[in-house]
C-alpha cells in the first residue's frame, strides 16, 4: 500500500481544492478551505455534524458551484456545473442516502442514465460483472435491488460510480447505515480497490472509523479546513479536539431515575404493508416508565419509523393496543394522542416539525392548535403563541433574530432546538424522540441532552430512536433491537458495545452477555435468516 | 416594508408586463394601444359602467373566495364552475316555488344556494376522501355534469317555462328579492355586494384567526408536518371542498336575487373559472383577492369600449391570461429572492455567513 502511494508522489495530486467559500444563507457555510488529495490515498474529511463537510463535496461534485476559489484534478484547473462534469473529470459520489429504484435490477440501476458508455445489453451486463469484483458485489446483476441488503445495496452505489468511470470515491458517511460488521467489510473493499489505484474522499465523523481507514485526515470546523494530521500518529482526543474546538459533549447519564409507574404501554402491536403481504410491525411489545428513557436500536427501515408513527396515530396499527398512563388510545387520532401527553420530535424535521415558509410562533401552534397557551377555544392565541415562543428561543438557545423569521431561514440545529422546546412544552407524559440530534452541530446536540436528561429527571418518559449507538447507549435507561419489524432482543446500557449492538441489529445474534435475546423462537429464526 | 413589498410588487410587475404585451399585440394588429387604453379608462366614467364594475367585481369577488379556501390546502377546486351552475338553479326553482315573508325567503334562497353548492362539491370530496380520486379531475367532470343536470332542470317537463323564446325558471316573487342601492341612469348596485364583503371579512378572520384556519394553512403547507401535527387530512380535505361548495352556491345570487330573479338561458357562465385566476392574482388573501376581481370587473366592463375605437375586444382576454401567466411566474420569483434574503438577514445578525456556524 505504501509502495503504490509512493510511487505517486511525483504526480499532481489527485484532487486540489484552494480557497474555497460558499455563502450559504443562515446555514454553515465553507469559507477559505483547503483540501489536497493524493493519487491512491483514502483521505479523510472529519468535522461534526453540521460542518461543512457535504456542503465541500457538494461543490466537488459539481451540485453547488463554489462562490470563491479553484478546484484542480490532476493538475489541471476545472470547473464544474454540474455533476456529470465531475463525473467526465473521473470523480464519483456514494451519498450518504442511497440513490437506488428498489425496483429494478441491479444492472439496471447501475446503467441508468449511463446507457451511452456500454449500453443495457450483454455488453454493459458484462462489464458489471467485471466491476462487481472490485467492489465485493457477489450478486448476479439481474437480481432486484430490493432483495440486497443496505451493504450490498452500497456496493451497488460505489459500481455505479466506476461504472461511469471514476477514479476518485467520494464516500460520504458511508458508514452511517452500517453495523459494525459490515463496516470493516467495506474497509476491506475500500483498501482493495485503493490498491488497484482508486483514491477516496471518505467523509466521517466518527473518529476510530477514520483512524482505521485514512492515510491523511483533514479536519474541518464551523466550515473552515483547520489542519491535517496523520491518523498513524493522532489520537482519537486530539482529533475530537481539532473537530469541535473544545471538549466534546457526552450523551451519558448519571444516576437511573426509572420509577415503576408505567407511562406508555404497546401491547401485540401489528402493522402490515399497505398491500398487507407482510408484517412491518410484527407483535410489539413495549413499556416505557416514568423517569426511564427507552432506546430502540436498528438498522435503518427495519419498522422504527412505523413504530414512532404508529404510536402517534399516523398510521393505523392492524391489532395490538397502545396504553398512556391510564388512557387507551388505540382507537384514538394523532391529535388526541397528543393531547393526552405525547411530545413527538421527529425524524424529519422538515417533513414533519415544521412549516418551513411560516414564522416561527406560527411554527409553536403545530401539535398544539386545541392547547393553550396557543389557542382558546376554536381561536388561536397569536399573542399566547408569541410569548410562549420567545420563552422557548430564550430556554433553548434557539439562535434567531427574532420570532417573526421563517423557520426556513435558521439552521438546522436551531430548528432543531425550537422542536424540541415545542415539544417539551404543555408537560407531556411521554416524548417520542427520533434522532433527536441528527444532523444538528455540536452546541445543539449537547443542549438538546441535556434538556432530555431534564425532563427525564422530572419523570417525563422517553422513547428514543436513534442511529447514532454512542448517543442510544449513552441516553438509554433500556435499549431494545429492533429487527425486521420486531423486537429481538434487550440490551444493557451500562455495559453494551456498539460493536455487540451491531452484532444484535443485523441478526447475527447475542455476542455478549449484555445483549439478551427475547423470545427463544424469535431469536432462532433471526439466526438462522442472519446467516445466509 | 420590505413584507409589503413582496406583497406588491409581483402584481404590479405582472400588470405592467401584461400591458406591454398587449401593447404590442395592439402595435402588431395595427391599432393604437394609447387610444385603447385610453379609450378604456374613459369608459368608466361613462353610463352606468362604474356600477357595473363594482356589481362584477362582488360576483368574481365570491368566486375567487370559493377557489381560495380549497387552494389554502392545496386543493384545486375547478368545479366552481359547476356548483354555482346547479346552486344557481335549484336556488331559482326553489325560490319561484315557496312563498315565504320577505327578508326570511331571501335567507331562504341564500341557504339552498349555499347547500346546492356544498352538495355538488361533496361529490368530489368524499371521492377523495374515499377512493382517493384527484379532485381536478372529478371537478372538471361535475362541471360537464352540472351543465346537463341545470338544462334538464329548465325544461318545460321539469321546472321550466317558456318566455318569449327563452326558457327559465318560475320567477321568484318579490318577496324573495334583495333590494339594490340604485344610482339612477348610473345603474344599480347589488344588494348581495355588501354579502361579498362580510364573507371577505369572515374569510380573513378564519384564516388568521381560528384554529381552522390554522390548519387548512398548516395542510397546505405541508401536509406531513400538518398530520404529525394531529390535523386530520382527511377532514381538512371534506371540510374545506364542503366550504368552498357553499360558498361557491352564492356566486349566482347577486344577479338572481338582484336583477334576474329566475335561471334562463342568458345565465352568466364562466365565472368559476375567472375565480381561480383571481384567487392567482391574489394569492387567496382576502384584500389582493378584492384588487384582483376589481381589474378583472374593470377588464371586463370597460373593454366594451374598444369596439367604438375600432380594436378587438378579445385584447381583454389576452390581458388576463397574461396578467395570471406573468403573476404566478412573479410571485415565485419574488417569494425565492424573498426567502434568500431573509436567510441572508438572519446569517448576518447572527453573524454565520462566510464562516462561523
Amino acid at each position: 500500500m505504501s509502495s503504490s502511494t509512493s510511487a505517486r508522489t511525483d504526480d499532481p495530486p489527485a484532487v486540489v481544492l484552494t480557497g474555497i467559500t460558499k455563502r450559504f444563507p443562515g446555514v454553515v457555510a465553507n469559507s477559505d478551505v483547503h483540501l489536497t488529495v493524493r493519487r491512491g490515498e483514502v483521505h479523510a474529511l472529519c468535522g461534526e455534524n453540521g460542518a461543512g463537510k457535504s456542503t465541500l463535496m457538494k461543490i466537488l461534485y459539481g451540485m453547488q458551484p463554489p462562490d470563491e476559489g479553484t478546484i484542480e484534478v490532476n493538475g489541471e484547473q476545472v470547473r464544474f456545473r454540474t455533476p456529470s462534469d465531475a463525473i467526465k473529470a473521473g470523480i464519483g459520489m456514494v451519498h450518504q442516502h442511497f440513490m437506488l429504484a428498489d425496483n429494478l435490477t441491479v444492472q439496471e440501476n447501475v446503467v441508468l442514465g449511463a446507457e451511452a458508455l456500454h449500453g443495457i445489453g450483454q455488453k454493459a451486463r458484462k462489464r458489471i460483472i467485471e466491476l462487481s469484483g472490485k467492489t465485493g458485489l457477489n450478486v448476479d446483476p439481474g437480481v432486484l435491488v430490493e432483495q440486497l441488503g443496505v451493504a450490498d445495496r452500497q456496493r451497488v452505489e460505489i459500481l455505479k460510480v466506476l461504472y461511469r468511470g471514476a477514479k476518485v470515491i467520494i464516500l460520504d458517511e458511508p458508514t452511517a447505515v452500517l453495523v459494525p460488521q459490515e463496516v470493516n467489510e467495506l474497509f476491506d473493499t475500500v483498501r482493495g480497490m485503493q490498491e488497484q489505484g482508486y483514491t477516496f474522499l471518505f467523509i466521517s465523523h466518527k473518529l476510530d472509523e477514520v483512524r482505521a481507514i485514512a492515510d491523511s485526515v483533514t479536519v474541518i470546523r464551523r466550515g473552515t479546513t483547520v489542519g491535517s494530521a496523520d491518523p498513524k500518529t493522532v489520537s482519537s482526543r486530539q482529533l475530537a479536539e481539532m473537530m469541535v474546538g473544545s471538549e466534546l459533549p457526552s450523551p451519558e447519564t448519571r444516576e437511573s431515575t426509572v420509577t415503576d409507574k408505567v407511562v406508555l404501554d404497546v401491547r401485540g402491536l401489528k402493522l402490515m404493508t399497505p398491500d398487507g403481504s407482510r408484517p412491518i410491525l410484527d407483535d410489539v411489545d413495549l413499556v416505557v416508565r416514568s423517569g426511564e428513557v427507552v432506546g430502540i436500536a436498528g438498522v435503518e427501515g427495519n419498522g422504527q419509523t412505523e413504530l414512532v408513527e404508529t404510536v402517534m396515530g399516523m398510521r393505523k396499527a392492524g391489532s395490538g393496543t397502545i396504553t398512556l398512563l391510564d388512557a387507551d388510545l388505540t382507537k384514538l387520532g394523532t391529535l388526541a394522542r397528543r393531547e393526552a401527553g405525547i411530545g413527538y420530535v421527529p425524524e424529519d424535521r422538515h417533513r414533519h416539525g415544521l412549516l418551513l415558509t411560516q414564522p416561527l410562533w406560527y411554527n409553536r401552534i403545530l401539535g398544539y392548535q386545541t392547547r393553550k397557551p396557543t389557542s382558546k377555544g376554536i381561536w388561536l392565541d397569536t399573542d399566547g403563541a408569541k410569548k410562549d415562543t420567545e420563552r422557548i428561543v430564550a430556554d433553548f438557545d434557539v439562535r434567531t433574530p427574532g420570532i417573526d423569521v421563517p423557520a426556513a431561514a435558521l439552521s438546522g440545529g436551531n430548528q432543531q432546538k425550537l422542536v424540541v422546546g415545542r415539544e417539551l412544552s404543555g408537560d407531556p407524559k411521554l416524548l417520542i424522540a427520533s434522532h433527536p440530534t441528527r444532523g444538528v452541530d455540536v452546541g445543539a446536540q449537547a443542549l438538546i441532552w441535556d434538556e432530555i436528561k431534564r425532563a427525564r429527571a422530572a419523570g417525563l418518559a422517553v422513547l428514543l430512536i436513534s442511529a447514532d449507538l454512542d448517543e442510544l447507549i449513552g441516553l438509554s435507561d433500556t435499549i431494545k433491537v429492533m429487527l425486521r419489524g420486531r423486537l429481538v432482543a434487550d440490551a444493557d446500557p451500562n455495559t453494551v458495545t456498539p460493536e455487540d449492538l451491531g452484532s444484535a441489529m443485523t441478526g447475527a445474534g447475542a455476542t455478549s452477555a449484555s445483549v439478551q435475546e427475547t423470545g427463544t423462537a424469535h431469536g432462532t429464526a433471526v439466526v438462522e435468516e442472519g446467516a445466509n | 416594508m420590505g413584507h409589503l413589498r413582496g406583497k406588491l410588487l409581483p402584481p404590479a410587475l405582472a400588470i405592467v408586463f401584461s400591458m406591454l404585451l398587449c401593447g404590442v399585440a395592439l402595435v402588431i394588429s395595427g391599432a393604437n394601444p394609447l387610444s385603447a387604453f385610453g379609450a378604456m379608462v374613459t369608459q368608466v366614467g361613462k353610463g352606468s359602467t362604474l356600477v357595473d364594475i363594482v356589481n362584477s367585481t362582488g360576483i368574481y369577488y365570491i368566486a375567487a373566495l370559493a377557489v381560495a379556501i380549497g387552494f389554502q390546502m392545496n386543493l384545486f377546486n375547478i368545479g366552481v364552475e359547476g356548483q354555482y351552475r346547479v346552486a344557481a338553479v335549484i336556488a331559482a326553482v326553489v325560490g319561484g316555488s315557496i312563498a315565504l315573508p320577505p327578508g326570511i325567503h331571501t335567507l331562504v334562497i341564500i341557504v339552498v344556494a349555499a347547500l346546492a353548492g356544498a352538495a355538488w362539491a361533496a361529490i368530489p370530496a368524499i371521492l377523495k376522501v374515499t377512493r382517493g380520486v384527484n379532485e381536478v379531475i372529478s371537478t372538471i367532470m361535475m362541471n360537464g355534469l352540472a351543465i346537463g343536470l341545470s338544462a334538464y332542470l329548465i325544461r318545460r317537463d321539469v321546472f321550466g317555462e317558456l318566455r318569449g323564446n327563452n326558457i327559465r325558471t318560475a320567477e321568484i316573487p318579490e318577496s324573495g328579492w334583495m333590494p339594490g342601492i340604485s344610482f339612477g341612469g348610473g345603474g344599480t348596485m347589488f344588494g348581495f355586494i355588501f354579502v361579498a364583503i362580510a364573507l371577505g371579512v369572515g374569510y380573513w378572520v378564519m384564516m388568521n384567526k381560528t384554529r381552522f384556519g390554522f390548519e387548512l394553512r398548516a395542510s397546505g403547507e405541508s401536509s406531513t408536518a400538518a398530520s404529525a401535527g394531529g390535523v386530520n387530512a382527511k377532514k381538512m380535505v371534506l371540510v374545506s371542498m364542503l366550504l368552498s361548495g357553499a360558498i361557491a352556491g352564492l356566486i349566482s345570487l347577486p344577479e338572481l336575487l338582484g336583477r334576474d330573479h329566475t335561471f334562463s338561458l342568458n345565465f352568466t357562465a364562466g365565472i368559476g373559472f375567472s375565480g381561480i385566476a383571481i384567487a392567482l392574482l391574489g394569492r387567496n388573501h382576502p384584500g389582493g383577492i378584492a384588487f384582483g376581481a376589481l381589474l378583472w370587473a374593470f377588464l371586463d366592463k370597460s373593454g366594451l369600449a374598444l369596439d367604438n375605437v375600432g380594436v378587438p375586444r378579445e385584447i381583454v382576454t389576452i390581458m388576463q391570461g397574461s396578467i395570471v401567466l406573468s403573476v404566478v411566474v412573479a410571485y415565485e420569483v419574488v417569494r425565492r429572492f424573498e426567502l434568500a434574503a431573509e436567510q441572508r438577514r438572519v446569517g448576518r445578525e447572527l453573524g454565520t455567513v462566510g464562516g462561523a456556524a
